[in-house]
């Protein structure tokens, strides 16, 4: 079988050793109500009220969108308007901690007896996809067509993170129950782990507990970046190839971070909603790179120095990698369900761009056999069906053209720009 | 605090500059350079400084005359420069390379909107202009080592040497034998090739494919292959400028199809033509072939869906 192209990267899993440290809860957290794709929540509680742990605080009745779960007991001081890493606009409830994290008196174990129950208890939980994207688990658990095959995504390409190699190591158990819970309710015949061959302590550990379970298959795939896009791990574990337009589903196929597959389970035997989350947080600002588990809504700052971070030196923190992850704006500004890690960096990248040399090293790492530097060209004239036919539209914006060009071009931003001057049907 | 930088991702950085590239091609030129210099004396090595330092002066005053930003930081002109001088007899006047150098950096280059826009290879250029403006300059070449003899004769390029004074396969490989400064030594050109091929800077679809047409259709047509392709410029041209990044496509289906298409040329101007070499012409005529072998080379996108036909 013929794997898709991929190019090598600086791992620099520093933090690969660092078990997980709980984060005491801070002073004051901010939960946006967008924290997911979809559409962002209304608030359910007002000034003045008290929360508790997991008390449902933002929920919408739109078909596509996730309930918020205040993550701390205290009280809420103010409801403001926000604006997420991503740009968009939403709500956000403020909430000043009494220290006491108070669990919510409605948190039970969900009662599951069917597929539609299952699903119901999945949006309840809170649970976006975990590995960055944040699209919402229920609905993807939910679709239209036959599945055959769950893909669990342990693959974590980006450098740095090991936020999904802890959850591997420190709740293999779980996120083996929650691969099984989630195969058994949707009758999914088979089951594939798909890791990188940059973890074979998590690979063994899985290998280990998965022996007398044939249904399950561990996938070792190599470590080449954008292993863990959604298009290349269907195509490198199962060879179907999702066509242009088509979601997984369409060809009998769920993928699954393998965080958000062990937060299924533990949900199922808890009842305690997403409130917080495992970060990475590296980058050669931070004193002390660590994993730390943190309450979602915690500002980022807090876990910053939390990691002796020298903040006087910042000049650039990223949430999530740093191949896909966002540029954080303000330090002040919480992190989300979908912040798998936080980096900081003292320096950062100010070469200028220059002219193509049409090296045509941009194509040749293209996973998904894109011409970077064609569409860059056409983005310029504003050729529109010149972009059309060089599929601008199919760039998942993995970012590794614009890694290898050494003319400096910022490819995978022109390509998000070009998709904007494409008609939408 | 310092203000916090907002870009788009990513924000990891391979450091690769075209500077690099360019330094790389530089060193892999290197090897034929010596060999240059040690067959036609210092008078090669003149050439070759001439012809580099005005690349890179032209490109510098051109640059400051259009208001433009000066690239000479990106090493191009040096590289075009050694080409250029790879490119001429040893024994031609100063004002040879100078007068190349203005072509292929002003001309082909700069006015065509510089780096990466010229639709053709600035020194196989200039080489066709000297050639065709100065033919009886430009064909002064003479034997290896002459320059110890003060009694120099002219000699010939050996692709316009019949009978008996054929040169030993050795002499043609090592590049004992007359010629342009940088072109006789086959052996010293394919050490660089594969060089700029290990660094991952050429990709080798082209080279080979031009080099293996040519034997394959001397071999067919009666003439000695293996004295085909180690003579002339023939592995300066695959290796240097059939990989040049601007003028060739950037699809490997594209290069070997521009490899290819060089190779049919060659051997025919090379066979039923009136001039010895085809090879600089050859590769000009690609050149401008390239963008109409762009189109119908490019790569197939994984999972698209049939292009839908325009209506025009």
């Amino acid at each position: 079988m013929k794997k898709l192209k991929g190019i090598k990267l600086n791992h620099r899993k520093n933090t690969e050793d660092c078990e997980t440290i709980v984060l005491s809860v801070p002073a004051k957290v901010k939960l946006p109500m967008s924290m997911n794709m979809g559409v962002p929540c209304t608030p359910l509680v007002k000034v003045g009220d008290m929360v508790k742990v997991g008390q449902k605080i933002g929920d919408s009745d739109a078909p596509f969108s996730v309930p918020v779960h205040s993550s701390v007991s205290g009280k809420v001081t103010a409801i403001s308007d926000y604006q997420t890493a991503m740009g968009a606009v939403c709500k956000a409830v403020e909430i000043e901690t009494d220290g006491k994290q108070e669990m919510y008196e409605g948190i039970a174990p969900p009662k599951i007896t069917d597929k539609e129950s299952f699903i119901k208890a999945v949006r309840e939980s809170g649970v976006c996809g975990l590995g960055g994207a944040g699209f919402p688990t229920y609905i993807k658990l939910n679709p239209k067509t036959p599945i055959d095959t769950l893909v669990i995504n342990a693959a974590e390409c980006e450098p740095f993170i090991t936020a999904d190699y802890r959850e591997m190591l420190e709740c293999t158990d779980d996120v083996l129950n929650g691969v099984r819970l989630v195969k058994s309710i949707l009758g999914i015949k088979n089951e594939k782990i798909a890791v990188e061959a940059n973890k074979p302590e998590a690979i063994k550990k899985f290998e280990d507990m998965a022996k007398n379970d044939d249904s399950i298959d561990i996938v070792t795939l190599p470590s080449k970046y954008p292993q863990g896009a959604e298009k290349v791990i269907i195509y490198n574990t199962t060879d179907r190839i999702v066509k242009e337009g088509q979601l997984p589903s369409d060809v009998g196929v769920i993928v699954m971070n393998v965080s958000t597959a062990s937060f299924i389970y533990k949900y199922t035997q808890t009842g305690m909603p997403l409130t917080t989350r495992r970060i990475t947080v590296d980058g050669n600002a931070v004193g002390e790179p660590k994993n730390v588990c943190a309450v979602v809504g915690t500002p980022i700052i807090d876990i910053l120095n939390f990691c002796k971070t020298d903040i006087e030196s910042v000049k650039k923190v990223i949430m999530g990698g740093v191949m896909m992850g966002m540029c954080v704006p303000d330090l002040n500004m919480p992190i989300t369900k979908t912040t798998n890690a936080l980096l900081a960096f003292s320096s950062y990248d100010d070469r200028k761009t220059s002219a193509c040399i049409r090296c045509g090293r941009c194509v040749n790492v293209c996973p998904i056999g894109l011409m970077p530097a064609e569409i860059d060209k056409a983005y310029k004239i504003k050729n529109i069906d010149d972009l059309k036919a060089l599929k601008v539209t199919m760039c998942m914006n993995c970012g590794s053209c614009t890694y290898v060009c050494p003319a400096n071009r910022k490819l995978a931003e022109t390509n998000q720009l070009a998709k904007m001057l494409i008609p939408r049907k | 605090m310092n203000k916090l930088i907002v870009s788009p991702s990513p924000h990891d950085d391979n450091y690769l500059q075209t500077s690099d590239i360019m330094f790389n091609v530089c060193m892999a030129l290197v090897p034929a350079l010596v060999v240059g210099c040690y067959i036609f004396g210092y008078p090669a090595l003149i050439v070759a400084v001439i012809s580099v330092a005005s690349c890179v002066l032209f490109e510098f005053l051109c640059r400051k005359l259009m208001k433009r930003e000066n690239t000479t930081g990106d090493l191009s002109a040096v590289v075009t420069g050694l080409l250029l001088a790879m490119n001429l007899p040893s024994t031609v006047p100063f004002w040879i390379p100078i007068i190349g150098s203005f072509v292929a950096i002003v001309i082909v280059k700069q006015l065509f909107g510089g780096l990466g826009q010229n639709f053709a290879n600035p020194a196989i250029t200039a080489r066709i202009v000297l050639m065709v403006s100065f033919p009886s300059i430009m064909t002064n070449w003479v034997d290896p080592f002459c320059w110890k003899n003060p009694d120099a004769v002219a000699s010939a390029t050996p692709l316009a040497v019949s009978g008996d004074n054929l040169p030993s396969y050795m002499d043609l490989f090592l590049g004992n034998v007359g010629g342009c400064i940088g072109e006789t030594s086959a052996l010293a050109l394919l050490i660089g090739g594969l060089y700029l091929a290990s660094r991952k800077i050429i990709n080798l679809s082209a080279p080979v494919s031009f080099i293996g047409i040519v034997a394959l259709l001397s071999f067919i047509a009666g003439d000695n292959p293996l004295y085909q392709i180690l003579s002339g410029g023939l592995f300066l041209g695959a290796f240097f400028m059939a990989t040049d990044y601007a003028t060739t496509p950037i699809s490997t289906k594209g290069k070997i199809v521009f490899g290819l298409g060089c190779g049919i040329i060659t051997f025919v101007i090379r066979h039923f033509g009136s001039f010895p070499e085809g090879v600089s012409f050859s590769i000009l005529l690609m050149n401008v072939l390239t963008p109409y072998i762009e189109q119908i080379t490019h790569t197939k996108v994984f999972g698209a869906k049939e292009a839908e036909k325009v209506e025009k």
